[in-house]
């Protein structure tokens, strides 16, 4: 087991590279440090001494993967790539364009991501799993149909439309909290109350859905079969060994996501002003801050990677019958 | 007019679509086998009444994806010859020419003959007071609005309702003519087998949900002409307009995306599943890095790429369409990237299990080439995977433009689109008095749009695979037994959904 996860983590570290190398593409090769400067300076009043100065305020000035003017191994480190891309590894990640520590920022805002983040995980796969449950013991009635309808339906709409929905009826016509910003401490729990609930509904159709399919696949299984033979009644069948068995692949699969909360979610902070990573990455995104941008892309496949090895060992942890050599 | 016919890069994937549906469509006809799951889809009630109102859909967005541009009229004789404007226009936009010209001059509710906003007007006595203008089109044809509108609002609606319930009635006997001399029935009993809903495919709702369409399509013709039906927005343009104009944008990344990431996805999961080996690896270890980078980020980044490219390559484009049309093909590529590996992982596991079946090793046997088996023999066996992805897709495509849209990595601000009609009305929920209905008008139209794709995608997974949500926890588990040491997604995770839902 030890083993295996250790292993584990050494066959994530090319896949991180692997993302390192196609930031670093994406970045520096498909456009050059003078393309960058040039956008950001504006077309028009554009001088090669404005771009110089750019560059060097931001350390674009080297080459790019090799220096032939330098000395001994400083031909690899003084380049771009090496201090770019791989100081990532390190997770420093430089200098926003406003002159702040991006590496600091993300530590800062990692809290209030997480403080809508887990609370909409939580409870979305406690009434998630509830709901669907619940439409599986109803199974094959009107209840069962129109709440798949139902499900269809939230689906199709876009989360778009629940937070300013949820903004409008909830903060603008009814007062019940205030519609956007943030506290600290307990004060912000008022600010987090909206965002939560709407964040919990947008994910409703799809997941209900599917955690249906799941329960409705277990029921088809022998051992279920065995039990109603007992003579054990619907309730006891479905909430003590159905759903104990469905939750194998219900937690397995949302493990993978847990690491990403932590990034929080770009929509739902930037509508609430809450100073998060979203909302972050988003500001980069609309100010083309690219090295915010490339950090936040780093991160976010370390997060993945983490929960692809959190996802294995949830494995073994909730199904004995898996054993990971 | 003379025009010039303009093809979009858009335009010419989405003939090339229509190309690869036809051929699908006559392969389809000519196996008996391979029409079957078809014929189930046609007898799904929910399914065929989405299909219907997706056909409407569609319909629109071809006739917005013929392109040209009109000569200029005042230049004809200069020494090059015609000169055409540099406005690219559809044929949509020609039909809908009314809507699209009368602009107002700002915010005007639906129906309303007055501006939204108090302005300051100057009487013919000289004296000025504020108050709410009259809209320079919309009503323009009432004398006095507040007594006159709702006869003329009434009158107008039975109109059209009358005119698109006329259309309906032709297109039902159209239909139901064919259906009789197919089914070697007269026209009446056909009719009635119809009415009670006897016949193998639920003619019925169709010809119900047609007569929605019609109706409300008839109305809203009519009262258009002299109203804005669905309001204007803050530069005075309608917004019915708007919605028709946006539903190509959505087909175009619901439907594009895939049919780009297809090649890609099919050929690399087949080769992983059928080669094994260091192919195996080289296309695990690339899909596996790729899906690694949220989705968002990725797209995020690649589009900021995009954008530093056309500021600085402006010369590239002769027109504001030919750009917006460009970074609208480029968002879907990227699309497709983020989107490819969870098909092709699928199509890995599949080919995994089929290489090992007997009909294979016979194929083996006879000395088939590894290029027949994988197109005679694992191909048309993983179809039915790679029609459900594409469908299923769909809907989750349209959704996320208006993310992406939201967050400033969508399409071209230019090019109208949900996601920049929800972006505007974003800020309009929070004036005062509040300006609703370009967000009720874009919600209603992606509403009905996603509606019956997922419907319809719906069906088409009952009809191909009623167990394929299942059959996809069995590839999970069944390849963590195989390859637990690969690094490797286990659950079939949306990603695109799990990290844009808010």
């Amino acid at each position: 087991m030890f083993n295996y996860i250790i292993r584990r983590i050494f066959y994530a570290v090319p896949i991180l590279i692997g993302v390192n190398l196609v930031t670093f593409a994406l970045f520096f090769v498909v456009n050059t440090p003078d393309d960058m400067a040039r956008m950001q300076l504006g077309i028009k009043r554009i001088t090669p001494e404005a771009v110089i100065k750019w560059k060097q305020e931001r350390g674009y000035d080297k080459p790019l993967i090799f220096n032939a003017e330098a000395e001994g191994v400083t031909k690899l480190t003084r380049t771009i790539f090496f201090e770019k891309s791989v100081s990532m590894f390190i997770f420093d990640f430089g200098r926003a364009d406003d002159g702040r520590d991006i590496a600091r920022e993300i530590t800062t805002r990692m809290l209030p991501s997480l403080g809508i983040a887990l609370p909409v995980f939580l409870l979305g796969l406690l009434s998630y799993v509830t709901f669907a449950l619940l439409m599986t013991f109803f199974r094959a009635t009107y209840i069962d149909l129109w709440g798949v309808v139902l499900c269809v339906a939230l689906m199709s709409i876009s989360g778009l439309f629940y937070i300013i929905g949820g903004q409008f009826l909830i903060g603008k016509l009814w007062h019940i909290v205030p519609i956007s910003g943030y506290g600290n401490g307990l004060d912000a729990t008022k600010f987090l109350v909206l965002p939560v609930l709407i964040g919990v509904i947008s994910g409703a159709g799809s997941s209900i859905r599917w955690y249906r399919t799941i329960f409705l696949e277990e029921i088809s299984k022998d051992y279920v079969r065995t039990a109603r033979a007992k003579g054990l009644s619907e309730r006891v069948v479905l909430f003590r060994h159905v759903l104990k068995n469905a939750m194998i692949p219900i937690l397995t699969g949302a493990v993978v996501i847990v690491p990403l909360l932590f990034l929080g979610s770009l929509v739902s902070e930037s509508f609430f002003g809450i100073p998060g990573l979203g909302s972050y990455t988003i500001d980069a995104i609309n100010s083309q801050d690219f090295s915010v941008v490339r950090a936040m892309v780093f991160l976010g496949s370390l997060f993945y990677i983490i929960g692809l090895v959190l996802t294995d060992i949830s494995y073994t942890l909730v199904d004995p019958r898996i054993k990971l050599e | 007019m003379p025009f010039k016919p303009i093809v979009l890069w858009t335009d010419a994937l989405i003939y090339l679509l229509l190309v690869v549906i036809v051929f699908f469509v006559w392969y389809v006809r000519s196996n008996k086998h391979l029409l079957e799951p078809w014929r189930r889809v046609g007898h799904s009630t929910s399914g065929m009444m989405a299909l219907t109102l997706l056909v409407f859909f569609i319909t629109i967005g071809l006739l917005d994806t013929v392109h040209f541009r009109s000569a200029v009229e005042s230049n004809r004789d200069t020494e090059s010859g015609t000169i055409y404007s540099a406005e690219v226009l559809s044929l949509l936009d020609v039909i809908a020419t009314p809507l699209r010209t009368r602009l107002e001059k700002t915010y005007s509710a639906p129906f309303a003959t007055h501006l939204y906003t108090k302005e300051t007007i100057e009487l013919s006595d000289g004296k000025q007071v504020r108050e709410f203008p009259r809209l320079v089109f919309g009503g323009a044809n009432l004398q006095d609005p507040k007594t006159q509108f709702t006869a003329d609002f009434a009158s107008r609606a039975f109109i059209g309702l009358s005119f698109g319930i006329f259309i309906w009635c032709i297109c039902a006997i159209l239909l139901i003519t064919l259906l009789a001399s197919m089914g070697g029935h007269k026209f009446s009993e056909t009719l009635s087998i119809i009415w009670r809903n006897e016949t193998e495919s639920p003619w019925k709702y169709v010809l119900l949900t047609l007569a929605l369409i019609f109706s409300l399509a008839g109305t809203a013709i009519t009262l258009s002409a002299h109203y804005h039906i669905l309001g204007t927005d803050k530069v005075g343009q309608d917004v019915f307009y708007q919605s028709l104009k946006s539903i190509r944008t959505g087909l175009v990344i619901g439907t594009l995306t895939t049919l780009i990431m297809l090649p890609f996805a099919i050929l690399l999961g087949i080769m992983a599943g059928y080669f094994k080996g260091w192919v195996d690896d080289v296309i695990q270890y690339t899909y596996t890095t790729l899906s690694s980078i949220p989705s968002v980020l990725l797209i995020a980044a690649a589009v900021l790429m995009m954008q530093v490219y056309t500021e600085t390559h402006l010369e590239l484009f002769d027109t504001i369409a030919a750009r917006a049309d460009l970074r609208l093909l480029f968002l879907c590529i990227i699309l497709g990237v983020t989107s490819w590996t969870g098909l092709c992982r699928l199509l890995r596991g599949e080919t995994l299990k089929l290489r090992e079946m007997e009909y294979i090793q016979a194929a083996h046997a006879f000395g088939a080439s590894h290029w027949r088996i994988i197109s005679r023999h694992i191909l048309p066996n993983v179809m039915h995977i790679i029609l459900i992805t594409t469908v299923m897709d769909f809907s989750g495509l349209v959704l996320a433009e208006a993310v992406l849209s939201y967050v400033g990595v969508g399409v071209d601000p230019s090019m109208i689109s949900f996601g920049t009609m929800i972006n505007a009305a974003r800020l309009e929920m929070a004036r005062e008095p509040m300006v609703w209905w370009p967000l009720l008008s874009a919600f209603s139209f992606m509403f009905a749009l996603v509606l019956s794709a997922n419907l319809f995608a719906d069906s088409v997974q009952d009809a191909f695979n009623p167990r394929i949500k299942t059959s996809l926890i069995r590839i999970g588990k069944s390849r963590q037994g195989k390859q637990g040491n690969k690094l490797e997604n286990k659950v079939v995770v949306s990603i695109i959904r799990d990290s844009t839902s808010p």
